[in-house]
């Protein structure tokens, strides 16, 4: 017989009249990594959130060891020996390392700190995660990657009997994943038991001992890992059976005009970059965190100042975004919450702001044009909410990544820059971002694809390039695109 | 949803409605046509400037010199008003009036080039300016007060603030123009929705493509611009400046805005909500006097009190 730690009995949740959870189990065993996975919007994060006890549920129990339990809000379910590792970070910018992961819990003699003590115990902390961070470094001067490596050093540190972690993968490298999930390994074989969100099938395939998988709100199923397979899963995730993923490749005819040319583009890290692209192409940029692929989007849109050529339609550009987006430039931040909308505005706002001109007669807005356009980016690309004047800081990943390429879409742009079109979206929505992908470059557009996931870039693109350490180090077509070549670029094994 | 949104919204407008409720029941004289067009007349001056103090908090801004430059330009206006050589009275008043309303832009974008090409906080860059201003009005005033001379001048310009348009005083006047017009650029022109979006995030903002710097300076002229009318009422009410006008404005100006429902930390405008905000500190104070049962020496404390409660009603609508 197993002994469950943790579990959510019939539990439903609403928030301001919206039902976001339908009578919801969950169980999670002592000494197994338990996988949550869902659409976005499935309600996974809200049964996490009540899980550790930042949400109350509207309905049903919480129970712990079996009895049912009010979870204290605020984190304080720390002390029930519940840790969770949020999707969005939770350390203090200005404290270092060490302070951070005592915090709350400073070990003291006599009233004093005793700073010793805890930076030695932040060092072993460390080591044993295999993390290279200086313990004295302030968080604010930490990579994400390292951030969220103290993230889990911390909840592991306090000897949590479950530990929650929401895409605690999302922004590690494969190396620093590979660490994290032995030392999940470890931990597991010593009784910890671990709740795992995450988007990435391979990672939940690697690491779980069974799966639950949610949709609108609704509990599917609960499953042995090892009774499924990636195909099953994004089955029951979507409810429906997915086709192929991505849409069928179009390669753009030989003579097709260039739509942009960048010669020689220096800027901060990234060292003289050149490439072509035709209308009509979809390009892929690959590489590795870190590698200058945003960098040098942004660099080429003007959002950065700039050393090189960037030519649109034949025309030279200066630095200057203005300038670029009346070209008929466009680029789609991969931060969509912090620079791409406005999370406290409505679906209206966010979509015209940056083509308030053709709703606007001598600076004067016409409201109804808003609306209009409003009404036809919602058909376009299908964001579906319940309520159609809700904020977009409350819409799920998938509908404000639809919602993001709606605005940049307002000003019918010729070259799209696209970074990392799906990170935290789920598979369904991906896959319509795919097929717009797709459509534009039929109709037209030339259209740049950074990602991180090898499957989007061997997927849509006709022609990859692979950047390392602020260089493109290599351009592939045709059957030379596929994830053993695209990776000794990317990890320096070899070089064009 | 909306009905909670609006909640937010109504909450100014309620609490002035409880307001006049209560200054009915504490003194009959109170609801009477002419207390209450005292009141509104009197809360002039801080709705306007507070109404310029919405375009700026909404920028994710904020101006703490506007106290300052009200008297600054004031002494300005008035010096050139006795000095220039015009013979002609109402030429010069135009004209003067003309010459203010461009001093106090030209003191906003002061501010706004300091704060967005000085990249200094808002806070830091405007307590400065709150200092410079202030010191060139106790030195152009030597200490004193700058009185307007000619007679003649003063005659003329008496009903721009004790006259009165169909029965309506041009105080009163003067808060629905500015009013209407403020409202109308910042919700219904591209200017006004760019203000709300930079004061949302300004990162967003800046790669929407946006110019995040001028319409951040742009906001603080407007800022000076509404100084300005407010000194273009305020001069013929007494004829003078001294070295302590304005004092404490800014803090009036901001509890306005903040009262009237506008956030702090900018991305969203209230304009009606500001007025509505000037008119309860203005209010508070005449219940104050009108009652016995508190202390008028008391009235700072009591529109202290109203910022820390309006702060916290918003908060628990914007939780629910």
């Amino acid at each position: 017989m197993t002994e469950i730690v943790l579990a959510a009995d019939r539990v439903s949740k609403a928030f301001a009249g919206v039902q976001v959870l339908f009578s919801v189990d969950f169980q999670l065993r002592r000494g197994e990594v338990h996988a949550l996975m869902g659409e976005n919007g499935a309600g996974k994060s809200t049964l996490v959130k009540i899980l550790s006890g930042f949400e109350q549920p509207s309905s049903g129990q919480v129970m712990l060891d079996g009895q049912p339990v009010r979870l204290p809000p605020d984190g304080r379910a720390e002390a029930l020996g519940i840790a969770i590792i949020h999707q969005e970070f939770n350390l203090a910018e200005d404290l270092t390392v060490t302070e951070s992961m005592f915090l709350g819990r400073e070990i003291t003699r006599l009233g004093i700190l005793d700073r010793r003590a805890m930076r030695a115990a932040t060092r072993a902390a460390l080591d044993q995660l295999g993390a290279h961070i200086d313990e004295d470094a302030t968080i604010r001067s930490l990579p994400v990657a390292a951030r969220q490596m103290v993230e889990i050093a911390k909840a592991i540190s306090r000897r949590a009997r479950v530990v929650i972690m929401d895409e605690p993968t999302a922004v590690l490298t494969r190396a620093e994943t590979d660490i994290l999930f032995a030392q999940i390994r470890r931990l597991k074989s010593e009784g910890t038991s671990f709740v795992f969100v995450s988007h990435k099938l391979d990672e939940v395939m690697a690491l779980s001992d069974r799966i639950t998988i949610l949709r609108d709100g609704q509990w599917i199923k609960t499953a042995d890992a090892s009774d499924m397979t990636g195909e099953r899963i994004a089955q029951a995730m979507v409810g429906r059976e997915l086709s192929t993923l991505f849409p069928p490749k179009r390669e753009p005819d030989v003579d097709e005009a260039l739509a942009l040319e960048v010669r020689g583009l220096t800027t901060g890290y990234v060292q003289n970059a050149s490439f072509k692209l035709r209308r009509g192409e979809v390009m892929g940029f690959a590489g590795l965190i870190g590698s200058g692929r945003t960098e040098l989007m942004e660099a080429i849109v003007g959002l950065r100042p700039r050393e090189g050529v960037v030519l649109v339609d034949g025309v030279t550009l200066t630095a200057d975004l203005g300038r670029a987006m009346e070209a008929g430039l466009a680029y789609l931040t991969k931060d969509r919450k912090g620079r791409g909308l406005l999370l406290g505005q409505g679906m209206g706002v966010n979509l015209t702001l940056q083509s308030l001109a053709a709703h606007a007669r001598w600076g004067w807005l016409n409201r109804g044009s808003e609306a209009m356009a409003l009404e036809r980016a919602r058909r376009r690309f299908d964001i579906r909410v319940r309520d159609p004047k809700v904020v977009a800081g409350r819409m799920s990943g998938g509908n404000q990544q639809k919602l993001l390429l709606a605005k940049v879409m307002e000003r019918a742009p010729k070259v799209i820059l696209i970074d990392e079109p799906t990170r935290g979206i789920d598979v369904g929505t991906k896959q319509q971002i795919y097929n717009f992908i797709a459509g534009l470059a039929a109709e037209g557009a030339a259209i740049i694809v950074v990602s991180s996931e090898m499957p989007e870039v061997i997927g849509l693109c006709t022609k990859v390039a692979v950047m390392r350490e602020g260089r493109i180090v290599g351009q592939l077509e045709g059957e030379a695109i596929n994830e053993t070549e695209i990776m000794r670029y990317a990890a320096g094994l070899k070089a064009a | 949803m909306d009905k909670k949104i609006d909640l937010r919204l109504m909450a100014p407008f309620a609490a002035l409605g409880l307001l006049l409720i209560l200054g009915a029941l504490v003194n009959p004289n109170f609801i009477s046509l002419a207390n209450l067009e005292n009141v509104a007349t009197r809360s002039a001056f801080i709705a306007i400037i507070a109404i310029g103090a919405t375009y700026v908090i909404s920028a994710g801004d904020l101006d703490l010199s506007v106290g300052s430059m009200v008297a600054f330009v004031a002494s300005i206006m008035i010096m050139v008003l006795n000095a220039a050589p015009i013979a002609d009275p109402l030429t010069l008043l135009i004209l003067g009036a003309l010459m203010t309303l461009v001093i106090g832009m030209v003191c906003g974008l002061v501010n706004g080039l300091i704060t967005t090409l000085g990249r200094i906080e808002p806070f830091i860059a405007t307590l400065g300016t709150m200092g410079i201003y202030r010191g060139l009005t106790t030195w152009l005033a030597q200490g004193g007060a700058i009185t307007l001379e000619s007679r003649e001048l003063q005659d003329l310009y008496h009903p721009v603030y004790f006259g009165s348009v169909l029965g309506v005083p041009m105080p009163i006047l003067a808060i629905g123009v500015v009013a209407a017009l403020a409202a109308f650029v910042l919700y219904r022109t591209s200017y006004g929705r760019h203000v709300v979006a930079v004061g949302s995030n300004r990162e967003v903002a800046r790669y929407s493509g946006l110019k995040v710097d001028r319409i951040r300076i742009w906001a603080f002229v407007v800022q000076g611009l509404c100084v300005a009318i407010a000194v273009l009422l305020y001069v013929p009410r007494l004829g003078s400046t001294s070295t302590t006008t304005g004092t404490l404005w800014e803090l009036q100006a901001i509890t306005a805005v903040v009262v009237g429902g506008t956030a702090l930390k900018g991305g969203s405008g209230r304009i009606w909500g500001t007025v509505c905000g000037a008119l309860i500190l203005e209010l508070v104070g005449n219940i104050m006097l009108l009652s016995n049962f508190i202390s008028e020496y008391l009235i700072s404390t009591l529109q202290g009190a109203i910022i820390i409660i309006a702060m916290l009603v918003q908060r628990s609508l914007a939780r629910r």
